[in-house]
């Protein structure tokens, strides 16, 4: 994906709503959903969390808007230790591929912050899903998620996950420095009750933060890396 | 004229073959209530709520002559817009029932009165062609008395209408679909079946075939996108058991009608053989069959002759062989008979995705080197026939790099198309070893084992040399086989009575790319979608060769609104006279329409939730005969 495709992605949604009520001949159906990949309750050593992570999309083939909610809520102390809502337009850039624009709102304990989101979403060969942000403000950082599934039978489903966090500077607010990544790594077993509703699962979850942002967490008192065993439901609507 | 009740045209439904017009004298003119309803369904498997005709799913049987005139008062009690189709019925295009390109459609608590002359016999149907009032229940079953003498007798007749009713709403899945195409896929292969396959091909076949197919992201699975749904036979489930009474000895018409949304059928009734009389209304030369594949929105007749006193079982597999429609053919109330197991789910292969090129070879290299079709052509060439002598284009555009046509001994391929295929006659594979260069294929490329699975299976069970069908790509993983190992009606077997036309030369030709994104769910005609599409402009006298080029790895049930399609089967003048023309996966098919029918009309593949997600046309057809065309005068805005 070229840069230029990129960009060229990022500005056609304005184009898009431009055009669109000057071709009224036949009235597709909007399309909208909500898929929640992940609400689910992580047993920890140190500390217990509650997650989840949601798109709510509305729109059509050439133009979707989706709301993107990810949350991680440390019942230790009582705080969010990540808490976004993005708003996400995306286009069609390739057959497989979205170009991603929008803005994120985060708001966890430790304060709130405004960025740009500009990235990619699709399927890669061999069925990865993967989104790739890139963080645009104050703070510049980018993040890699790849999903994929291993079908075990038709319904009972494994899924690898990986997200990969990468600031670009010092960012002492939100407890990260420059270059110092952090990984997180899941394993979930789903099962679909009802077609793919809902889908209970249980997994496991591995994090772990390299180089300056390993450091700034050793230095208030936390480890580097924890495991979390996790129940939850994949949801689809 | 006569008004028909409501009552009159339930009893119709009941099976009890009532010509609707009762009068004496009055044949001539038949007046018809109609009304479109919230209807309760009830499958056996689920009951949900739907849309019907006169309080019912499926609607009546409406029973016309061929030379009346029919006035039809539509009524919707629905609370939203519908509309009726007479699927298959050569009308005036304002009559056509299609919203926006034959008329508005019919507003909730309006009536609309149709009105137009029966020129035709034979099976048909008819059904909403609003938002997805068809899949929802809107779907019932015509039967034209014909005014002269049919070439075949029968005793007694029953209209076999076959739906995929799903539990959940045609909105519904739509929605579920552009969310995410595989949602309703449950035969998707799993890490267990791959297990398999390693057993059987070697871990690296198995890798590099599932590679393969991850490589372009696509699923050798995708027969079926919608799957989760009850087969019905005339609104009965399996377990509901249709049942069609007979005397032993009598001759009993079927008039098989596939009203499904999305659902291709292979049909049977074991332990008799059916005569294929009539092709979507059409007569056709008797062909005795032991199984048939109806695609959407066709019709076939046959004539079946049971003559023990016993209970038989129509059985009708979804092509995916993940449900099936069951009813029984019985001489008395209550009998039933052994009930088939499913067969095993075929899988799409690389021939289906139109890739068959650099495997195919490999595959003739061993097949041309030492084995000859009995009629004296190699097997290259009928592997040819799949293969247009256009660029391949893959499913998601991306052209196909280095798919050279030339023949592993240096000769190049002469753009050998179906009809040439078919003219050449049917190339029966005569020995096994044919089966063994196949396979070879399969593990040095990418072909799937399906095909050959069922290729043996067929070879094992029956004996049988097993046809090669030119309206298959050659390999394709769709190639049906009889399940008794005999005879399966093949598009080349279908042969005009009466030809309705004159034979002579195409005015000239159009290619339709059936093209398609199946992971965005976008379906589409030369890649645009009917949103953004230029009308096809026809002139009113030509006759038009219609080139079908699939380049997805879906089949497509392709309908023509308001004129015949005659489907290019290499039998010259006898080539069949269709409404629908089905085209597979990686195959080119030809058709050709005597332009006839002034007008605006729709034209479209007829599974649901591929026409609403785009391909769709619509066809204007200018000039014509001025007291025809006050087509003009009814020009909508739009397209």
């Amino acid at each position: 994906m070229t840069l230029q495709k990129i960009l060229a992605g990022l500005v056609a949604p304005a184009f898009v709503i431009s055009v669109l009520p000057a071709t009224p001949v036949q009235a597709e159906p909007l399309i909208w959903g909500v898929q929640a990949e992940q609400t689910e309750f992580r047993y920890g050593k140190d500390t217990d969390v509650f997650a989840w992570n949601f798109d709510a999309l509305v729109g059509s083939d050439e133009l979707k808007l989706v709301w993107r909610s990810e949350g991680e809520f440390a019942t230790k102390n009582d705080n969010f230790e990540r808490l976004e809502n993005q708003l996400r337009a995306q286009v069609p850039i390739s057959t497989f591929f979205d170009a991603v624009g929008g803005i994120r709102f985060s708001s966890p304990s430790t304060g709130n912050r405004f960025d740009g989101v500009i990235g990619l979403h699709g399927l890669a060969p061999q069925f990865f899903e993967v989104d790739a942000d890139l963080f645009v403000g104050e703070y510049p950082s980018a993040r890699l998620d790849v999903d994929y599934e291993v079908l075990l039978t038709n319904r009972l489903i494994a899924t690898p996950t990986i997200e990969l966090n990468l600031p670009f500077t010092d960012d002492t607010k939100y407890g990260k420095a420059a270059f110092g990544p952090s990984l997180e790594v899941g394993l979930r077993l789903s099962y679909d009750v009802v077609d793919r509703l809902l889908s209970p699962y249980i997994g496991i979850h591995y994090e772990r933060s390299f180089g300056g942002t390993a450091n700034i967490k050793r230095s208030e008192g936390e480890d580097a890396g924890a495991v979390f065993f996790l129940v939850g439901a994949k949801m689809i609507f | 004229m006569i008004t028909i009740t409501r009552q009159h045209v339930v009893g119709a439904v009941m099976g009890l073959g009532l010509v609707a017009a009762l009068g004496s004298g009055s044949a001539q003119a038949g007046e018809y209530n109609i009304t479109i309803d919230p209807v309760t369904i009830d499958t056996g498997d689920f009951t949900r709520s739907g849309v019907g005709f006169n309080g019912a799913s499926p609607g009546p049987v409406l029973r016309f002559k061929e030379g009346e005139n029919v006035t039809i008062n539509v009524t919707n009690n629905l609370s939203e817009d519908s509309s009726i189709h007479w699927h298959g019925l050569i009308l005036p295009f304002q009559q056509d029932g299609v919203p926006n390109i034959s008329y508005p459609g019919i507003k909730s608590g309006e009536t609309f009165t149709y009105n137009f002359p029966i020129k035709q016999s034979g099976t048909y149907w008819f059904h909403s062609h609003s938002g997805f009032q068809e899949p929802d229940g809107a779907y019932g079953a015509i039967v034209i008395e014909p005014k002269e003498r049919e070439p075949y007798r029968y005793d007694r007749e029953y209209v076999v209408q076959l739906a995929d009713a799903h539990p959940h709403s045609g909105n519904r899945i739509m929605r579920n679909l552009k969310m995410m195409a595989d949602y309703y896929n449950r035969k998707q292969q799993t890490v267990f079946d791959f297990f398999k396959d390693s057993e059987k091909m070697g871990l690296g076949a198995a890798l590099s075939d599932r590679m393969a197919w991850g490589d372009m992201r696509m699923m050798a699975t995708d027969i079926e996108d919608l799957q989760g749904f009850t087969p019905l036979i005339n609104g009965k489930g399996p377990d509901q058991n249709w049942t069609g009474l007979f005397k032993p000895g009598e001759r009993v018409r079927l008039r098989f009608i596939n009203s499904s949304a999305m659902t291709y059928f292979d049909i049977r009734i074991p332990g008799l053989k059916m005569t294929v009389v009539q092709a979507d209304g059409n007569n056709v030369q008797p062909v005795s069959v032991d199984e048939f594949r109806i695609a959407v929105a066709e019709t076939y007749d046959v004539i079946v002759r049971p003559a023990e006193d016993k209970a038989y079982t129509i059985f009708a597999e979804s092509m995916g062989r993940t449900a099936y429609a069951r009813g029984t053919l019985a001489p008395r109330e209550g009998l039933t008979a052994e009930v088939p197991d499913l067969r095993k789910s075929p899988l799409l292969t690389m021939a289906d995705m139109g890739m068959s090129h650099g495997m195919d070879h490999g595959a003739m290299a061993m097949g041309s080197a030492t084995h000859k079709m009995p009629d004296g052509s190699s097997m290259s060439g009928a592997a040819h026939d799949a293969h247009s002598s256009t660029t391949h284009k893959m499913p998601d555009g991306s052209e196909m790099k280095g798919a050279g046509h030339a023949m592993p001994d240096g000769s190049q391929m002469q753009g050998a198309e179906h009809q040439g295929m078919a003219q050449g006659g049917r190339h029966q594979m005569s020995d096994d070893a044919m089966m063994k260069g196949m396979d070879h294929s399969a593990q040095g490329a990418m072909a799937q084992s399906g095909m050959d699975n069922s290729m043996h299976g067929g070879m094992a069970k029956g004996g049988m040399a097993k046809e090669a069908d030119s309206f298959y790509a050659s390999n394709s993983g769709l190639m049906p086989s009889a399940a008794n190992g005999g005879k399966f009606l093949s598009y080349n077997d279908l042969k005009a009575q009466k030809p309705l036309y004159k034979q002579r030369p195409p005015t000239r030709e159009i290619e339709l790319r059936l093209t398609g994104n199946m992971e965005r769910y976008i379906w589409s005609i030369n890649g645009v979608k009917f949103k953004d599409a230029e009308p096809i402009r026809l002139k009113y006298g030509e006759r038009v060769r219609f080139k079908f080029v699939n380049e997805t790895m879906m089949t497509h049930p392709m309908h023509l609104h308001g004129m015949w399609s005659i489907l290019d089967n290499g039998n010259g003048k006898w080539n069949p006279i269709k409404h629908v023309v089905s085209v597979s996966p990686g195959t080119t098919v030809y058709m050709e329409t005597e332009v006839d029918a002034p007008g605006q009309w729709a034209f479209h593949c007829h599974l649901s939730y591929h026409a609403d997600a785009g391909m769709f046309r619509k066809v204007v057809v200018e000039g014509g005969p001025k007291e025809q065309a006050d087509a003009s005068a009814v020009r909508h805005e739009g397209h």
